[in-house]
């Protein structure tokens, strides 16, 4: 019988980052003065089963590495060495080690060799530093026995077996020890009584028999002991060869050293125990609560089947609107779409992950950056349990990855600066997620130097991003970091790079249909807002009329609707329309007149003037505004091709298809027919 | 893993996360025939389950295999002396597994 083992590979894989995770964690949140056992034996079990699972699946090099780690553990965990600052540093280079050794097994690349010899000899060097090595036997000295030498294959042995009283209560049972001798062989089997006492004294519970069973020779003595291995300590056992009528020799072994056990190859079977270990707690709130892997395409299916449900539901609800007299009818269809709405709501959450997936990465990122910089940071995460879509997930890392770079380049001060300024040597970092309106709002704050106004304004304005003369508020001012090509630092650092990061930042945010702002204080700290959608595969959308077809605009960046007046608009020579909105002067985007791409002169403008903001304000003239509701955005990419202006297209509840309108692309397109290279400067909501 | 073998070859299997879960699922209607456990796990570890299983009636004659790492004697003889009937090595494949598991029922 063999069993197919190479879907388990795949789950053994990712087991094996999450049991590396696991290990970063704890060592991570190890106190090197008073080390916590309970940690100790997190990270001690994480290593062990990495190493179990890659000797089953034949991944030599990392068992071989894994293992190491693990002797060194359990060295520390049966106290019989500390733990040092450096020991947990070469641990968690192990942990990025043994992460790029599956990384080369992934991609077929070569595993970095020397690599891991440093680290081994590390660790090695670290072990043997021991004065008193608690290391657990290993399998070279256990075997000392000696083998008979199995020229004489003729003769038989002779067992003899005398348990003792209390096997039973071990669950042990001498009748299946027997039986297994009669598989090797031919038996004749005795048993002896006679330590057997009265009825009266007699426990039922206790053994007080003994066998001597006769096996004929075709088998060999090890295979013999195997069967009794579990047993040594509770019996008294004696193999002997039975005396050939030829030869006189005659030996008996001693049993009392623990016979070995023959090694089952590798490759074969996965190794986890019938007990599954739970899922280790690598500070998920949804650990307590069972969970079962599910490929994400299955998911992705099960959603799309969703939202056509939604939409079928939809159209038959209006469809039927006017059956008002059948009663039964409307109030099956009123629970129909109650059940439908509730449906989608339950499916789109089980795309939701907390955030702590994307948080996990920070501490190691902060406490290696912090080492690297020299800066003393105190960081606190808050929210990790706040959930976001999968996809948000995905997107969200980097950007949020850089903007902590940036804070611990940029914004904190080293910690002689910080005491000069009479601040604590340790400066505060504060990560926090939490659910907004429709929103996740996830906010990067520091206590270091924060925005230096004056400089960055100068830097602009040498790079004729602002007008010499131009007067800005502060909050513009922030926003200017987010500019391409932006950096007031004197000296590029090698950790956040040349600047190219923030516009980068804001562009990979926005196109998550998010935001990112930033606040700040002089001397005493910054704020960074991001702002993302709880989903990218819904929107909450206005419809609106666009000459005689019906699009889709993101509520999200809609900043007011007003009716047309002529008294609000200018037309400018070259045609275009502004509207006056406060005391600036908006572009319109004429949507009818853009995508029919007439070249017919401006109209006079009427209809609905939706003001949009992205950063920047454009005014969008609409025939009509009708009705709000949440669409799913299927994605024309997907199905068709990417066409600019467009997010996506959805399907309403008439069963027609809208074509959702990209805000960030329309209000781009309206400066641009404007012919407003720079940006003007606005007031980021 | 275990269990799909086990199950595979016709064994009902049931799991538990833990010795404090196994504890407990031990103790439920029929009880089961023989129990497989590791030895390091949190709530309970492999050694306290074996030796509270074995205060049980029931569960005094049971078969109790622990699953092991080669070499570690020390864990195989903690297992026995808590009253374990004997261990598995792991890793393991599949056919030594089963045979192990004929052995015991």
């Amino acid at each position: 019988m063999s069993i197919d083992i190479s879907q388990f590979q795949e789950i053994f894989i990712e087991e094996s980052y999450e049991s590396l995770d696991v290990m970063e964690a704890g060592l991570l949140t190890l106190d090197v003065g008073e080390p916590d056992s309970e940690v100790i034996n997190n990270i001690f079990r994480a290593a062990h089963s990495i190493k179990g699972g890659a000797g089953t699946f034949g991944f030599e090099e990392i068992a071989a590495f894994t293992h190491v780690q693990e002797s060194l553990l359990e060295a520390v965990r049966s106290k019989s060495r500390g733990v040092s600052a450096e020991l947990i540093d070469t641990l968690l280079q192990c942990v990025d080690c043994v992460r790029s050794m599956l990384e080369a097994n992934r991609t077929d690349a070569e595993i970095d060799a020397d690599r891991v010899l440093a680290l081994t000899s590390q660790l090695e060097r670290y072990q043997s530093q021991d004065s008193e090595s608690n290391e657990v036997v290993p399998e070279a000295t256990a075997d000392e026995r000696q083998e008979q030498p199995l020229d004489d294959q003729t003769g038989g042995w002779k067992v003899v077996f005398k348990p003792y009283p209390d096997i039973l209560a071990t669950g042990n049972d001498p009748y299946r020890v027997i039986r297994e001798l009669k598989r090797l062989g031919e038996c004749q089997v005795e048993v002896s009584t006679e330590n057997l006492p009265d009825l009266e004294e007699l426990d039922p519970e206790k053994l007080y028999l003994s066998w001597t069973v006769e096996l004929d020779g075709s088998c060999e003595e090890s295979e013999i002991r195997e069967i009794f291995e579990w047993l040594e300590d509770d019996c008294d056992l004696e193999i002997q060869r039975l005396v050939d009528p030829v030869e006189g020799e005659q030996v008996s072994d001693d049993f009392s050293v623990p016979a070995k056990v023959p090694v089952v190859e590798v490759g074969k079977k996965p190794v986890d125990n019938v007990f599954q270990r739970d899922v280790e707690d690598i500070g998920i709130a949804s650990v307590e609560s069972s969970s079962i892997r599910v490929d994400t395409e299955k998911i992705e299916h099960l959603i799309n089947l969703v939202g056509e449900l939604v939409i079928t539901q939809s159209a038959i609800s209006q469809y039927s609107a006017n059956l008002t007299e059948h009663v039964h009818l409307q109030a099956g269809l009123q629970q129909l779409a109650s059940n439908v709405h509730e449906l989608q709501e339950q499916s789109m959450r089980i795309r939701m992950l907390p955030i702590d997936f994307v948080f996990q990465r920070l501490p190691r990122l902060i406490r290696d950056l912090s080492n690297t910089l020299k800066k003393e940071v105190q960081f606190v995460l808050k929210g990790k349990e706040t959930e976001v879509d999968k996809t948000v997930l995905e997107k969200i890392s980097d950007p949020l990855v850089h903007i902590v770079r940036n804070a611990l380049d940029h914004g904190i001060e080293s910690p002689q600066e910080r005491i000069e300024q009479g601040k604590s040597e340790k400066a505060a970092l504060e990560i926090s997620a939490k659910h907004e309106g429709g929103n996740i709002v996830i906010s990067i704050s520091d206590d270091g130097r924060g925005l230096d106004l004056p400089s960055i304004l100068t830097k602009a304005q040498e790079r004729g991003i602002v007008e010499e003369g131009d007067v800005l508020t502060d909050s513009q001012i922030e926003e200017l970091i987010f500019y391409p090509g932006f950096s007031t630092a004197r000296e590029v650092s090698d950790v956040s790079g040349r600047g190219v990061g923030l516009d980068v930042v804001k562009q990979n945010i926005k196109s998550l249909g998010g935001d990112v702002s930033v606040t700040s204080s002089l001397g005493e700290g910054t704020e960074f807002r991001i702002k993302l959608p709880l989903t990218m595969a819904i929107l909450d959308g206005q419809l609106v009329q666009v000459g005689g077809e019906v699009f889709v605009l993101p509520m999200m960046n809609i900043e007011k609707s007003v009716q047309v007046r002529d008294s609000d608009v200018n037309v400018l020579p070259n045609g275009q329309m502004v509207y006056r909105f406060d005391d600036e002067y908006v572009p319109i985007l004429d949507l009818d007149q853009f995508f029919s791409d007439s070249l017919s002169p401006a109209r006079r403008p009427e209809g609905i003037l939706v003001l949009i903001d992205t950063g920047k304000l454009a005014a969008i003239l609409v025939d009509d505004v009708l009705s709000q509701q949440q669409v799913v955005i299927r994605s024309l990419e997907a199905n068709f091709r990417r066409i600019e202006t467009l997010a996506g297209a959805t399907i309403l509840g008439d069963g027609a298809v809208a074509l959702i309108l990209d805000a960030n692309e329309l209000v781009q397109v309206a400066h641009n027919l404007q012919g407003i290279n720079n940006e003007p400067l606005r007031k980021v909501s | 893993m275990v269990s799909f073998t086990l199950q595979r070859a016709g064994y009902q299997v049931v799991e538990a996360c833990d010795g404090a879960e196994a504890l407990e699922l031990a103790q439920t209607s029929d009880g089961v025939n023989l129990v497989v456990t590791d030895i390091n796990m949190p709530n309970m570890d492999g050694i306290s389950l074996i030796s509270e299983l074995r205060k049980l009636d029931s569960y005094r004659f049971t078969p109790i295999l622990t699953l092991t790492t080669e070499g570690s004697s020390e864990k195989k003889l903690a297992g026995r002396k808590a009253g374990a009937t004997g261990w598995i090595v792991k890793p393991f494949d599949p056919e030594s597994l089963l045979a192990t598991i004929r052995k015991v029922l």
